[in-house]
């Protein structure tokens, strides 16, 4: 068996060993590009979200990479991600592909379908080894989130531009080949540490912002130019809402939310979102009320064009940024979105960041927030 | 004087119109329905909704604002789930928070939510919710609440017998049956000798202005039309056990139940799509019925997209090719004829 998933930020680095500790060989999805855009703008339905096309586009390379099964996640809507593997696999098939998909659907839609799965997937090895081996899929993708929330404190404080990404890059090598428990508790603690050694001004004046929106394009750099990066080297310490690690744990078992000053994200949102309608549209609201009330600069909401749930959040943003006096900046991303563009109002938005942080000084309403360092 | 309750004459109101007018009348308010949608009323609304929302949400966003000033309450319930675990889109479970937050100096909202996956006797108690707006007494209420059961249940009838929904409203509110509006309302028209399927929204299809009488000019064409709501639920029901996963929405999942249908069983000549500009979910309900449309090339297939600039030549020209595309296909076929 040669199985493939989708590419979402880091994680393929950990589903990687775990596909290879399952025993099975592994075609690891390449980082998506404008082939990967193309291929799935090419064959999904022109007003699909931007997240199905281009896992359909990764998919396609991976097939022709000699991938035979496909993992990827369901879920039970209401939004259309729930869907995706299906139509996906349609159009695969109807293109004169044989594979095999397999979807996972959060367990607590129907526990013995998802343990039929995990029989499948688990080939001959024993219900404990299938436990160790996630067991430690998962400390390896708390581990690059470690990494990677380091990566945004150092970003903007870095004395030379670039040198910290350089730096990351480097330190998910040494994750990527660490292969047992010790290994990765040792890794992770190197690449903290390689992180924090970047050369930096510590007390650089930076500015925060809270990034928001639906999942896929928020985790994939690839999908969102990088914006990121572009943020970070503009001098603002981005705080990410979502993580794979807390992503999953959201959705695996519990269906609770993070809890956070006591006030779920859910409820944060209830004034003006009261019903949960798929996707991250409620949390889009929820997070940037949290992100207004912990004294953040500003919010920048990331939607794939066409995406229902963020396209509901977007239409209440104006009045939530009015309540909370918080500036947000909402990017409809699609296949034609450029770099100059996403740039160009990144700096604009920025600008108004800084003024309205200078002009809130003067009148005594801003008192800088230490940020923690990176741990 | 009595209040005055606003309805916006789209989205719901092609499927549930009836019911609510019986309900909210019996309870002593005075129903006014926004105009029929007019160039204004969706400039409006493309204006005051954010720009990336799907063409319905804005047309709904200029009913609302048509009603403004005529109207002492809003009606617009939050419609979650209302038939089996079907769910509506969600930018109509966002629906009453979209239209709070975008539109000013908004009358009072009814948005009470509606979600009957707990049974049917949740619909009892959004009616009491709904009639507490009005101080409607318990015998009052529960009045009103059959009283508008029955109204549904007549009106639905009405659809099952081949009338589009402005039709069984129409012929609803006069007490008509469909034989009446069939024999009378219909105007000028040669005798139909194809039938197609018109599959898509019920608020794209039977909006006039935003399919561009799409259903008239088929039947100036000699085209019988037939729709999802006139097929029996349990036709559509039969189709669960092809389709993998089902769509988790509701009137996207009856579209494609539909067709699956229809390619299935035949009984049409053609089959045309209607979606609408930025709907989410279409994209892939059209999807999958092309897919399906390429296993099944017996019954041709089209697709057609309606944005606010939809123009009238162009949905006549494309439709007349389709029409005559079928005609030759008819005749091709062994045995070559009309309709069976
Ligand atoms: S949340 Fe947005 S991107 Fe995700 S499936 Fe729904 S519409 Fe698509
Ligand atoms: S189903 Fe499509 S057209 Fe209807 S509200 Fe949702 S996105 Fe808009």
């Amino acid at each position: 068996m040669k199985i493939s998933f989708p590419h979402m930020g880091t994680s393929p680095i950990a589903f990687k060993m775990l596909v290879r500790d399952l025993g099975h060989e592994v075609v690891v999805p390449p980082r998506p590009s404008t082939r990967t855009l193309s291929l799935g703008t090419e064959y999904a339905p022109e007003f699909a979200c931007l997240p199905l096309k281009i896992l359909l586009g990764t998919y396609l390379e991976v097939l022709e990479q000699g991938a035979d099964t496909i993992v990827t996640t369901g879920g039970v809507g209401p939004c259309r991600a729930g869907l995706y593997a299906e139509l996906q696999k349609k159009i695969l098939e109807d293109l004169g592909y044989e594979f095999k998909m397999v979807v996972l659907e959060p367990p607590r839609w129907g526990y013995l379908d998802f343990l039929r799965k995990l029989r499948f997937l688990k080939g001959d090895r024993s219900w404990s080894e299938l436990w160790r081996v996630i067991k430690k899929a998962w400390s390896k993708v708390k581990a690059l989130d470690d990494t990677e929330k380091a990566l945004h404190w150092v970003r903007p404080r870095e004395l030379e531009q670039g040198s910290s990404t350089r730096t990351y890059q480097r330190a998910l090598k040494l994750l990527d080949d660490a292969c047992t428990e010790e290994e990765i508790k040792q890794a992770r603690l190197e690449a903290l540490r390689m992180m924090k050694s970047v050369p930096m001004d510590p007390d650089r004046e930076v500015l925060k912002v809270g990034i928001v929106g639906e999942i896929y394009v928020v985790l994939e750099p690839a999908s969102n130019l990088d914006l990121e990066r572009m943020l970070g080297e503009m001098g603002v310490e981005v705080n990410r809402s979502i993580f794979l690690t807390g992503w999953t744990r959201d959705n695996a078992v519990l269906d609770s939310a993070r809890v956070k000053h006591g006030v779920t994200v859910k409820k944060a949102a209830a004034p003006y979102m009261p019903e949960m309608i798929g996707g991250h549209g409620q949390d889009s609201v929820g997070h940037t009320i949290l992100y207004a009330q912990d004294g953040f600069d500003g919010v920048v909401q990331l939607a794939p064009f066409t995406c229902i749930p963020e396209i509901v959040a977007r239409s209440l943003m104006p009045q939530v940024s009015r309540d909370y006096d918080i500036p947000v900046l909402t990017f409809f991303l699609d296949e034609q979105t450029g770099e100059a563009g996403v740039r160009t109002r990144l700096e604009a938005f920025v600008d108004l960041l800084w003024r309205r942080r200078r002009k809130r000084a003067g009148a005594g309403l801003y008192k800088p927030v230490a940020s923690p360092a990176a741990r | 004087m009595a209040v005055k309750v606003g309805i916006p004459r789209t989205l719901s109101y092609y499927t549930y119109h009836p019911m609510w007018k019986t309900f909210l009348e019996e309870l002593g308010a005075e129903v006014v329905v926004s105009n029929w949608t007019t160039r204004e009323i969706l400039d409006q609304g493309v204006k005051e909704a954010v720009s990336e929302a799907c063409v319905p949400i804005k047309l709904f966003h200029g009913h609302v604002m048509d009603l403004l000033g005529k109207v002492d309450l809003l009606f617009i319930p939050r419609l979650v789930s209302t038939r089996g675990r079907k769910v509506f889109c969600p930018k109509f479970l966002g629906l009453p928070d979209m239209v709070r937050y975008s539109i000013e100096n908004l009358p009072p909202l009814i948005d009470v939510r509606v979600d009957l996956r707990n049974g049917r006797r949740e619909l009892w108690r959004v009616c009491c919710r709904v009639a507490e707006y009005f101080g409607g007494g318990f015998l009052r209420t529960l009045r009103a609440y059959l009283k508008s059961l029955k109204a549904l249940a007549r009106f639905e009838r009405l659809l099952r017998s081949g009338l589009t929904a402005p039709e069984a409203i129409k012929a609803w509110g006069r007490g008509m049956d469909a034989s009446d509006v069939i024999s009378t309302g219909r105007g000028k028209q040669c005798k139909p000798d194809l039938r197609f399927a018109v599959l898509g929204y019920p608020y794209e299809i039977y909006d006039p202005f935003v399919s561009v009488d799409l259903v008239g000019k088929l039947r100036e064409l000699g085209v019988e039309v037939v729709t999802s709501e006139m097929l029996a639920p349990e036709v559509l029901r039969r189709q669960s056990a092809r389709l993998g996963k089902e769509l988790f929405w509701m009137y996207s999942d009856e579209a494609l139940k539909a067709a699956y249908h229809f390619f299935e069983y035949g009984g049409v000549d053609g089959i045309i799509h209607v979606t609408a500009f930025g709907c989410g979910p279409d994209s892939m309900v059209d999807k999958m019925m092309e897919l399906e449309a390429k296993r099944c090339r017996q019954i041709p297939f089209m697709s057609l997209m309606i944005d606010e600039h939809t123009g009238d030549a162009g949905v006549r020209t494309r439709l007349e090719a389709f029409v005559d595309m079928v005609r030759r296909h008819e005749r091709s076929l062994p045995g070559g004829g009309g309709p069976n």
